[in-house]
């Protein structure tokens, strides 16, 4: 292992893991609102739409990140709607974790027992407020852990972006790998710095789990 | 007699093919206690629910002062505010305070401050001995107390009329005392209540009038006294036997 080496690198992994950053973080963040809404157009059967979303949950849980990037980023272009490649970072981030997130949160609401809605409409509040003040805050706290699973998840799967040319952490452990052929020391600093953006994430995560489930509800 | 706070009017209640309600009809007067007894699955709770449209009727009607209930009209949610419900498993928000359970609906619905709302909300928790535990989440309860919260919580919306859904069902004999408790004493402010229980001896206790449904229709009704002790039909004879033990002739 090589000090110098991982020091002339460190500016070079730096820019790349905050790449991989802005467009992980990104993505989560679309992820999480395109899984909300598609989760309740799931669980309420709102016509068409629920038929239209589940093609898109099954299709895109269920075939690879890096074909579906390899779809927007090469095949858009053929029809022409060409979109660069960070922003093709993001879509195709969104749109995976958006299947996943809707997966995990429609279980939460299905968590929720239906008399709990009874109970909230027989006081005389309407379906929206029903949703947004009983139901929703129920399934979003348990469907916590299956988020930070999510976020974890995806934000490993951020190491295909390298295929569509994103310098990010992929990226530029596999370049320098090409050009100096120090193989170790750019593996060990890929390894660590996956570990400094995961690990803050399980671990604030688990904690929010804890505060949600049991604080929340009073135990 | 007072006026007619709710009509049921020759309903039908039916999943799929599995007829629940078979043209029932009945009239609730303002003010007045009616209990529904009957063997399980006789369609008493179903009753329940339809007079505030949680379940779709497929034949005739119920109104409230004069006004249709029907659960996809505009004016449901105005209606429901009428109509209190309490249900057997307490149905207490888990993830709100006490407190927040029973003014939600107050703030949410009706617009009021949640200073308003708090102070009733206190009142009336005082008034059933659970002041304590306003800052307590439900699961931190037992049931008859989270019984009496349930109640509160409908009380605090001002109904014309309470709804019991068998409230002491899922409770210790000893919690089931202080959750009737606070229904008689209901009884005696003359709020307007319909009560489907178990527990006959609160039902004479309580009721203006009893019910006696099964398969889907009122076979027997009258006064607590007249259904008790002279009940006139042989079904409710039979069902009000199956309530009393004769003691045991151990076997020579």
């Amino acid at each position: 292992m090589n000090w110098e080496v991982i020091q002339s690198y460190l500016p070079l992994y730096e820019k790349a893991a905050l790449l991989t950053l802005k467009i992980g973080w990104l993505g989560i963040a679309f992820s999480i609102i395109l899984g909300f809404v598609c989760a309740i157009i799931r669980h309420y059967k709102i016509p068409v739409l629920h038929r239209i979303v589940g093609i898109y949950i099954e299709l895109f849980r269920n075939t690879p990140l890096l074909i579906q990037l390899f779809f927007l980023y090469f095949g858009l272009p053929k029809i022409g709607i060409a979109i660069d490649a960070e922003f093709c970072g993001v879509l195709g981030l969104a749109l995976l974790g958006g299947a996943y997130m809707a997966e995990s949160f429609r279980s939460g609401l299905e968590s929720i027992e239906p008399i709990q809605t009874e109970s909230a409409l027989s006081l005389g509040m309407s379906r929206t407020q029903t949703i947004w003040h009983v139901i929703l805050p129920q399934a979003i706290s348990s469907s916590v852990p299956a988020f930070v699973a999510n976020i974890v998840f995806l934000l490993k799967e951020t190491s295909v972006f390298s295929a569509i040319s994103l310098m990010d952490l992929m990226f530029t452990a596999k370049d320098l790998i090409g050009l100096y052929s120090k193989t170790i020391e750019c593996l060990a600093m890929l390894v660590i710095f996956y570990l400094i953006i995961l690990l803050p994430v399980s671990i604030v995560g688990s904690i929010v789990e804890k505060k949600l489930r049991f604080a929340g509800f009073g135990e | 007699m007072s006026e007619v706070l709710i009509k049921i009017d020759n309903i039908l209640k039916k999943y799929d093919d599995n007829v629940v309600l078979d043209g029932l009809s009945l009239d609730i007067h303002e003010g007045e206690v009616v209990v529904v007894v009957g063997p399980s699955g006789c369609g008493k709770s179903t009753l329940l629910r339809c007079i505030n449209a949680l379940e779709p009727i497929q034949g005739g009607m119920i109104t409230f002062r004069g006004e249709k209930i029907d659960g996809r009209s505009k004016t449901i949610t105005a209606l429901r505010q009428k109509i209190g419900m309490v249900f057997q498993s307490y149905e207490l928000f888990p993830h709100k305070t006490i407190l927040d359970n029973i003014i939600l609906a107050p703030m949410k619905v009706q617009k009021r401050s949640r200073a308003d709302a708090r102070k009733e909300a206190e009142e009336l928790l005082d008034r059933v001995g659970l002041l304590d535990k306003k800052d307590s989440f439900p699961r931190q309860l037992s049931g008859g107390q989270k019984q009496r919260v349930a109640i509160v919580r409908a009380l605090c919306m001002h109904p014309d009329v309470l709804l019991f859904d068998e409230v002491t069902a899922a409770l210790d004999p000893e919690m089931v005392r202080e959750v009737l408790d606070v229904i008689l004493s209901l009884a005696k402010q003359w709020k307007t209540m319909v009560i489907v229980t178990h527990e006959m001896s609160f039902a004479r206790a309580v009721a203006d009038r009893i019910i006696f449904i099964d398969q889907g229709k009122i076979v027997e009704e009258g006064t607590p006294s007249e259904f008790f002790d002279h009940p006139k039909t042989e079904r409710a004879q039979a069902f009000l036997q199956t309530f009393t033990f004769d003691k045991v002739e151990k076997e020579a």
